[in-house]
């Protein structure tokens, strides 16, 4: 979906297509796919959190669920299918080739295209990275089906279609979005939106082996190197435990030190609303919300931070969310466990010192 | 000899999204007097073109897709340094999903190739504010057949004689570092480069220069059904505002202190999340 869209009154040229009439060739679509990444030989977590979600899709449609890996080490990639099966995946589909190596858009692309057209699915869902974005665009266009980004919530409604949420309007407003008329419908979701779904061990299924045979001569697009971030460059923010994040309610940057002080105490990452990215005072990469990170601590503090629907998506996962703003109406207290009346730039260096106080008589008591 | 560079940048003209408010009642968004901007990362891919172009020699192409108010973000773009600005507005494209939307352009894109010579690299920003999506950008690429090269950090090289671009990608855990063949769809990231001021004389060239203006007709589009909504197999069919909890936060009363705030604060976090003392200690126990 794109552009701000217009729910309102239909166009004078006329809404073609809003009742379902599936046309005939698309009838034999059918089970739920997931895209799997794969980069350095590891599944990204994201991958599992869709196969949790397809699971539940395919059960309510009584279809199956099925993974797609790509790559060139068999071993690599049956330990990926192994995985794939504990997380309820019932066939997976790998596809090998010395030109997977790498991820590459052009050679994905044909990949999954290909064996979507062979197998297709109704359903097909990607993990919102760079990498997943990147391929389902081209994908979906490909294709010329629908593809809905960065949803935040997948199900099925009554007559056996996808209902993609999604915020909209900025992020202003959520969405329902429907690809009545098209196969595959295909979505997007970014890590952390999905809960991780509990591994079964020993669980297994069917392996469907792709080889698609691709002459490297014949590839445009060659990758050169690969240079690895250093560990210290990188927010662990969607994975990470606790999380403290400012807004402009904190004022200054200088304020949003008061921010990383508290984190540092705690162990955790920090991050920041959109607007501070904005500002210049925290890089995108700490950038929490729909456009940022999602995260699914069992502890998120925010601090002078209002709560627009664009953050509270990213951070509803979340176990106990504690809100610190002075405005007692602020939309976050709509959605926090705690809420504090005051202000945060009082009160974080309070909270950074009881925290370490509590820690320190911790220590004495061992 | 080879032909001068043309680049082109894609642009969208998109509401200031930090200015925009929701109707309490109706959950409409409230237009009236919401500012428009040229959508912020389209701002990374516009100085990279004209940066290129600066270097290399050659013409910068901007176009827009949108109402005829669009106009004033192209002219911004002129203001810039952008040698050339084309809107493409047509009612027909109204409600145009991601896939109606790069079918569009691209349509535009090959009608600018055709009257102002083939363009060697297509610039967009990483996605836009309002929509969020990050598709158009792959969708032109595939219409077009260019090699899409997607989240783009640098710019190693660009040799338009030999037909070849050197890139470095934001992928998961790293960068990677790609060669291609042109022509290419770049989407730009963000906080790559910083926009320049355009000079006062640009300034004024842009405040004369034409902007061409083109519909659905003039850049060759005969199949109306696949634009706007009719062209858009995604369906919006509900809007709404999330609801709030069921249960509205728990309000922590204020002590006389900050500190005696912060340690009934403390209290309560610990009374919700049972273990997470411990693992606070392990963790502090761990670092030290």
């Amino acid at each position: 979906m794109a552009d701000a869209p217009k729910p309102a009154a239909p166009s004078a040229s006329g809404r073609a297509s809003t009742k379902k009439e599936l046309p005939e060739h698309f009838r034999a679509y059918k089970h739920v796919w997931v895209a799997v990444e794969i980069e350095h030989g590891a599944v990204h977590p994201v991958s599992f959190e869709l196969l949790g979600e397809g699971r539940k899709l395919a059960d309510k449609r009584g279809v199956e669920l099925a993974a797609v890996v790509m790559g060139d080490a068999r071993a690599d990639l049956d330990v990926a299918a192994t995985h794939c099966f504990e997380y309820g995946a019932d066939v997976v589909y790998i596809a090998q080739d010395p030109a997977l190596a790498h991820y590459r858009n052009e050679t994905a692309c044909d990949v999954l295209t290909h064996l979507v057209n062979t197998y297709k699915p109704e359903i097909l869902l990607l993990g919102a990275t760079n990498l997943g974005r990147d391929l389902a665009g081209a994908v979906a266009t490909t294709l010329q089906t629908g593809l809905t980004a960065d949803c935040t919530e997948l199900a099925i409604d009554e007559e056996g279609s996808l209902a993609a949420t999604r915020p909209t309007f900025g992020g202003s407003l959520l969405c329902t979005i429907f690809t009545l008329n098209y196969r595959p419908q295909m979505a997007t979701v970014r890590p952390r939106v999905l809960p991780m779904p509990p591994r079964q061990e020993g669980r297994g299924g069917r392996i469907i082996t792709y080889s698609p045979a691709i002459d490297e001569t014949r590839v445009i697009t060659k990758v050169l190197d690969f240079i690895a971030d250093r560990d210290s460059d990188k927010a662990q923010l969607p994975y990470a435990d606790i999380v403290v994040a400012g807004g402009l309610g904190l004022r200054s940057a200088e304020n949003f030190q008061l921010v990383k002080a508290l984190a540092d105490v705690l162990g955790g990452e920090y991050g920041g609303s959109r607007p501070l990215v904005q500002k210049g005072w925290i890089t995108a990469d700490r950038q929490i919300g729909q456009t940022g990170k999602t995260i699914r601590p069992r502890l998120y503090i925010a601090a002078g931070i209002s709560g627009a629907i664009q953050h509270r998506v990213g951070v509803e996962g979340a176990d106990v969310i504690v809100a610190i703003n002075t405005d007692p109406q602020a939309p976050i207290f709509d959605f926090a466990h705690l809420g504090i009346v005051a202000d945060a730039v009082t009160l974080l260096p309070a909270l950074t010192e009881a925290f370490a106080a509590r820690l320190r008589v911790n220590r004495l008591a061992s | 000899m080879t032909d001068p560079l043309h680049i082109v940048v894609c642009i969208k003209q998109v509401p200031d999204s930090a200015q925009i408010r929701v109707h309490p009642v109706t959950n409409t968004i409230m237009r009236q007097g919401v500012p428009t901007i040229i959508n912020p990362y389209d701002l990374f891919a516009l100085e990279e073109a004209l940066r290129l172009r600066d270097r290399l020699g050659g013409v910068v192409t901007v176009l827009c897709m949108g109402p005829m108010t669009a106009e004033d973000s192209l002219r911004k773009a002129l203001t810039f340094g952008a040698d050339r600005a084309v809107l493409l507005s047509d009612r027909y494209f109204a409600g145009s999903d991601t896939l109606a939307t790069s079918y569009a352009l691209a349509m535009a894109l090959a009608q600018i190739g055709r009257e102002f010579g083939p363009p060697q690299i297509i610039f967009t920003g990483k996605q836009t504010i309002d929509g969020d999506t990050a598709q158009v950008g792959p969708g032109i690429a595939r219409r077009l057949g260019f090699n899409q090269l997607t989240y783009i950090s640098r710019i190693r090289e660009v040799d338009p004689a030999g037909g070849r671009i050197c890139v470095e990608r934001r992928a998961e855990g790293g960068v990677q570092v790609l060669e291609t063949r042109l022509p290419v769809l770049i989407t730009m990231l963000e906080a790559t480069n910083e926009m320049r001021r355009g000079a006062i004389e640009t300034a004024l060239a842009a405040a004369r220069a034409q902007v061409t203006v083109w519909n659905a007709a003039s850049v060759g589009i005969e199949d109306l059904t696949k634009c706007g909504l009719r062209g858009s197999p995604t369906i919006v069919k509900k809007v709404f505002a999330p609801g709030a909890r069921a249960e509205k936060a728990a309000q922590i009363a204020l002590g006389d202190t900050p500190e005696a705030t912060a340690h009934a604060a403390i209290e309560a976090i610990f009374a919700r999340l049972p273990g997470l003392e411990a693992q606070l200690f392990e963790t502090a126990a761990a670092s030290c």
